[in-house]
Order: C-alpha cells, then sequence, then structure tokens
C-alpha cells in the first residue's frame, strides 16, 4: 500500500480515527470564529452609542480602543 | 457612578489582555501543529488498541479541559460572591461555553474510540454518566444567564449553581476508583507517576498545552465581549436615568 493511503487507513480503524480529529477541529473552529465574531459585534455596538460628558468620561480615556 | 468606578478594574484589565492575546495566539498555534504532528506521525499504534490510540490524544485533552474549565468558572464564581467583583462573575460566564465544547469533545471522541474498543458507544458507567451530567451543569449554567435580566441578581443566581456542580468534580475524577466503571482508571494523574510510555506521554502532554493555550485566547476573547457588553448595558441605563 502507498505511504499516503495507509496513513489514511489509520489501521482499519480510518471510521473512528479521521471523525474524531475532525469533530474537534469543527468544534473548536466554531466556538473561536463565535467568540471573535460575538466581540466584534460588542466592540461596534459600543461606538454606536452616544458618550455622555459625565463623571463617565475618565474612565473613559483611559480605554485607548 | 458607583458602576463605572467598578469598571475602572476591568478596563485596566483589557489593555492588559489585548497584549496578551497576540503571544496567547500564537503559543497555542506552535504547540498544536506539534501536538499533532507527534499525534498523527511520531506517537507508534498501541499495541492493544492500534491506531485508535491517536483519539486518545484529543479526548484525553479534552475531558482535562472540561474538568479544569469548570474549576476555574467555580473558582471565579466564588470570588465573585466574596469579593463581589465583577471581572470574576464575567470570568466564569465567558469560560461557561468553553467547558461545554470540550465536555462534548471528550464524550463525542470517546464514543468513537469506545465502538471499535469496547464494541459500544456508550455504556451507563459511573464515569461516563457523571460526565454526561457535567456537560448538562454546562448547559444549565450557560441557560440561567439568559433567564434572568437583571444582572446582579442572574451573577448570584448563576454563582450558586457553579458551587453545587462542583461535588460533580470529584466524582468524575474518582469514579474510576469508587466504582468498576468500564472506563479505565487514570493513567497520566496518578500518585505514583504516569503509567504511560513516553512515546504516547509526550504528545499527549503537547495536546494539553495546545488545548490549555486555546482555553487562554478564547477566554480573553469572550471576557472582553463580556466586559464591553456590560459597560455598554451600564451607559444605556445611565442615559436613561440622565
Amino acid at each position: 500500500m502507498e505511504p499516503v493511503s495507509e496513513f489514511l487507513h489509520m489501521g482499519g480503524y480510518a471510521l473512528f480515527v479521521w471523525p474524531a480529529f475532525a469533530v474537534a477541529a469543527v468544534v473548536l473552529t466554531v466556538l473561536l470564529v463565535w467568540s471573535i465574531r460575538d466581540l466584534r459585534r460588542e466592540r461596534d455596538l459600543l461606538e454606536s452609542l452616544p458618550r455622555r460628558r459625565s463623571k463617565a468620561q475618565p474612565a473613559e480615556a483611559e480605554d485607548d480602543s | 457612578m458607583v458602576n463605572w468606578h467598578r469598571l475602572a478594574n476591568p478596563t485596566s484589565f483589557l489593555k492588559w489582555s489585548r497584549r496578551v492575546l497576540p503571544w496567547a495566539s500564537v503559543t497555542t498555534v506552535i504547540l498544536l501543529a506539534a501536538g499533532l504532528y507527534l499525534s498523527l506521525f511520531v506517537a507508534p499504534p498501541d499495541y492493544q488498541q492500534g491506531e485508535t490510540v491517536r483519539i486518545m490524544f484529543v479526548h484525553v485533552p479534552s475531558a482535562w479541559m472540561a474538568l479544569f474549565t469548570y474549576a476555574v468558572m467555580a473558582g471565579a464564581s466564588a470570588t465573585g460572591l466574596i469579593w463581589k467583583s465583577p471581572l470574576s462573575h464575567l470570568t466564569a460566564k465567558a469560560a461557561a461555553p468553553i467547558g461545554a465544547s470540550f465536555t462534548l469533545l471528550a464524550l463525542v471522541t470517546g464514543a468513537l474510540w469506545g465502538q471499535p474498543m469496547w464494541g459500544t458507544w456508550w455504556v451507563w458507567d459511573a464515569r461516563l454518566t457523571s460526565v454526561l451530567i457535567l456537560f448538562f451543569l454546562y448547559l444549565g449554567y450557560i441557560a440561567l444567564w439568559e433567564a434572568i435580566d437583571d444582572y446582579t441578581r442572574a451573577a448570584k443566581s448563576t454563582a450558586i449553581l457553579a458551587l453545587v456542580g462542583v461535588v460533580n468534580i470529584p466524582i468524575i475524577k474518582f469514579s474510576v476508583d469508587w466504582w468498576n466503571t468500564l472506563h479505565q482508571p487514570a493513567s497520566v494523574l496518578r500518585m505514583d507517576g504516569p503509567s504511560i510510555h513516553p512515546s504516547l506521554l509526550v504528545p499527549l502532554l503537547v495536546m494539553g498545552g495546545a488545548f490549555t493555550g486555546y482555553f487562554i485566547v478564547v477566554l480573553l476573547i469572550r471576557l472582553e465581549r463580556e466586559i464591553l457588553a456590560r459597560q455598554a448595558q451600564v451607559l444605556r441605563r445611565a442615559q436613561l436615568r440622565s
């Protein structure tokens, strides 16, 4: 057998080994992408809020974003 | 504006977090690349499990992180209840979906290993059942945050739920010793040291490092989101009042 197909064959356990790695890749990628998307949305939302001139200002000034 | 004074601490946290995030991300990518290379190409097939042993390089770190994340969540919840620090409750809230994901992975990859090795996807033994309960604890915790509108009440209720659920953690850890489980006992975190061969232990530990790095990266991203969401909430309320 060719080395590549032998590797993909996983000693006859390909149907269990590859799905295990695939499901981990999918779940961890989806969580990462969702988390980044949620953060971007929240940043945009906070930008769009009209800022008040008040005591809130000093804390605001500290934020470098 | 008591709330803004309280949030000054999270603001300085954000500065720190944004500095740390790139470094944590790069470290995680390197560890993950090394871990996958070791798991798939370097580690030898086990003499009993054959190639299915490679599933362990995903399964075991997932299960470790499922427990570790819960410990972080419960610790942050306790801190939040005792010192009323807003960052603590938000840390616990940010960690929950990560823990739920790791627990789901531990369950699914465990089933994918169980079918060829045990001849069954699932058994109701003490280890598997207690991990399934952990998964439902995470889901319940997330649902409770969603269910309560008032922030202070939601923070308190979810923290209490997280602390009650802590009882499940030693049950998971020692289930393989206390009961006669189909699941094997610990082979890495043992009193007398790891009982598995370095050729399998090293990939496992590198993958464990990669998963820990992933946890830190996603936690920082989610925590920043929670902090900004809370700031927006406080701002909006202040505008309504004026």
